[in-house]
């Protein structure tokens, strides 16, 4: 049985995502492929999904708009292994800030967090940095992009990574949510422990 | 040294932090606005980022006079009225303005042909930027160039301000045809294709030694662009030009701009390729812009899907009027500025 993997594809990046994805199947000897999700019929074919970086605001309207905000957090329910990077760590998170409630941003509610949105700052303030991440040996390249931060967890919800008093990686299951970029720095290691999950 | 420790653990505006910014706008609508009120209305409609601009390219083109970056104070005020990226338009060549629109906090530039050049020779050298730069191409030579200089994403120029998509789709066809076929080219022809577009660098020293002739007599070994040598920049275009062939596109995002109207324009340019849209006057110069925002960010969504597209254009009102390209002046066409 070939496994799909799937991505939402309603904005943002995408491409990236079934890049390392492809990588990281072939490295733990999974057949498998990344396929995009834009339709109800594209996520009834998948077993697990990642919500990519791109703009929170936008993404949630389309998940929406496009009748999958309902299924996602149903399926999550029944254990589906989500991931949701940047914009979508904001999506995963139960509580938003000021920024997430003023553009009336509706939330997945799918991890026992809050979150920060463009919690260091503006594009100008966005940056690399080397994390330490619980259970690697080496430190993983975080790429950060107007990124959010996660400032509180509770009940199932523990933190994976931390960057200065901000926790920037967290786990609740199945469930995952990362402030930075892991398909942008070439390393397969967030990927495949997320596969795993399947 | 705890600080050379700092330096060594932070990185900021790298390249890869600049393209990944870009790339995550991918699939979204850009949307042009000239106040906090109409950000507003374009961030509820779903952009992905607004570009900050005292007049759009429609009014510009119908008032005239020299078109400069916007007033700081509004591109402030729309800075704080919205969560999405603010992008704002510095004039081609124009580094101070774009020096004052990076200290502002602006996401991206945009070094527009919409606003009157202030460089005869030379667009602006991104790389000495933090923050991310887009710039307008009509073909694979000037997109090669801009992404030389540290262009983190390449636009379509289309013909802004006119409502008519025909500039854009002839330029994204122009830049895909010319892709296909540097697939086919080998090294030596690589390197050939990389001197052609590397002459336009030689305009200032050309127009400086033999006035009104071709600058192709200067030789590699002189300078010519920001401390750069000829040589160097056929260098620095060449493995642009090779990166295209592998990747089979641009090794940056591709926007479309310049022209695009309606929902089916969005789609259309999707389609043939584009990683998503600018929608400059065509928004605000309509009759309902909220909703005609909304209709344009589904169809881009759903380009493929033509039962989405006939159902997000249903009853939207006047879409802008629009102009005939040929009715244009050949030396009104913004399209021609930059090289």
């Amino acid at each position: 049985m070939s496994v799909k993997v799937g991505v939402l594809a309603v904005q943002g990046a995408v491409q990236e995502h079934f890049d390392i994805l492809r990588k990281a199947l072939s490295s733990l000897e999974i057949s498998g492929s990344p396929i995009g999700v834009r339709k109800l019929e594209d996520f009834q074919k998948v077993s697990a999904l990642i919500i990519p970086g791109g703009e929170s605001t936008t993404i949630s309207k389309l998940l929406q708009k496009n009748s999958l905000f309902d299924p996602v957090r149903e399926r999550a329910e029944e254990g589906m292994p989500i991931m949701g990077t940047c914009a979508g760590c904001i999506l995963m998170a139960m509580e938003g800030d000021q920024a997430v409630a003023k553009t009336d941003t509706q939330l997945l509610s799918l991890m026992d967090m809050a979150v920060i949105r463009n919690a260091f700052g503006r594009q100008r303030e966005s940056f690399e940095a080397d994390l330490d991440i619980f259970g690697f040996d080496d430190t993983f390249r975080g790429v950060f992009i107007r990124a959010p931060a996660i400032s509180r967890l509770w009940g199932g919800c523990s933190a994976l990574s931390t960057f200065e008093d901000n926790t920037v990686m967290a786990r609740q299951g199945a469930r995952f949510a990362l402030a930075f970029h892991p398909e942008l720095s070439g390393d397969t290691r967030i990927h495949e422990m997320f596969l795993e999950q399947i | 040294m705890p600080l050379d420790l700092d330096l060594k653990k932070l990185r900021f505006g790298t390249e890869l932090l600049k393209r990944g910014f870009a790339k995550m706008q991918k699939g979204g609508v850009i949307m042009d606005v000239t106040n906090a009120k109409q950000a507003a209305i374009a961030e509820e409609a779903g952009a992905v980022a607004v570009m900050a601009l005292e007049r759009v390219p429609a009014d510009i083109r119908t008032e005239g006079g020299v078109a400069r970056m916007a007033d700081p104070l509004k591109i402030a005020e729309i800075i704080d009225t919205v969560s999405i990226p603010v992008m704002a338009k510095a004039r081609i060549g124009h580094f101070v303005e774009a020096q004052a629109l990076q200290t502002l906090g602006v996401d991206m530039i945009d070094e527009s042909e919409v606003l009157t050049p202030a460089d005869p020779f030379y667009h602006i050298d991104k790389r000495k930027f933090e923050v991310p730069f887009v710039c307008g191409a009509r073909n694979l030579g000037e997109a090669v160039r801009r992404i030389f200089e540290g262009a983190a994403m390449i636009r379509t120029k289309g013909e802004a301000g006119t409502g008519n998509v025909i500039e854009a789709v002839r330029h994204q066809r122009l830049i895909n045809q010319a892709i296909a076929d540097l697939k086919k080219l080998d090294d030596a022809a690589l390197n050939r294709l990389a001197d052609t577009y590397a002459i336009s660098y030689c305009n200032l020293l050309g127009d400086v030694r033999s006035p009104g002739k071709d600058a192709e007599k200067i030789n590699g070994g002189e300078y010519v662009f920001e401390g750069g040598r000829l040589s160097d920049i056929c260098e620095g275009l060449v493995d642009v030009v090779i990166e295209i062939k592998e990747l089979s596109r641009l090794p940056v995002v591709n926007f479309a701009a310049g022209g695009l109207a309606t929902p089916a324009d969005a789609a259309l340019m999707m389609q043939l390729g584009c990683d998503g849209v600018f929608v400059g006057s065509g928004i605000f110069k309509s009759e309902n812009p909220k909703e005609r925002g909304i209709a344009i960010v589904e169809a881009t969504t759903n380009f493929d899907d033509p039962s989405v597209i006939a159902e997000v254009s249903k009853g939207l009102g006047d879409a802008m009027k629009g102009l005939e390209i040929s009715e244009i002046p050949a030396d009104q066409r913004l399209q021609e500025r930059g090289w």
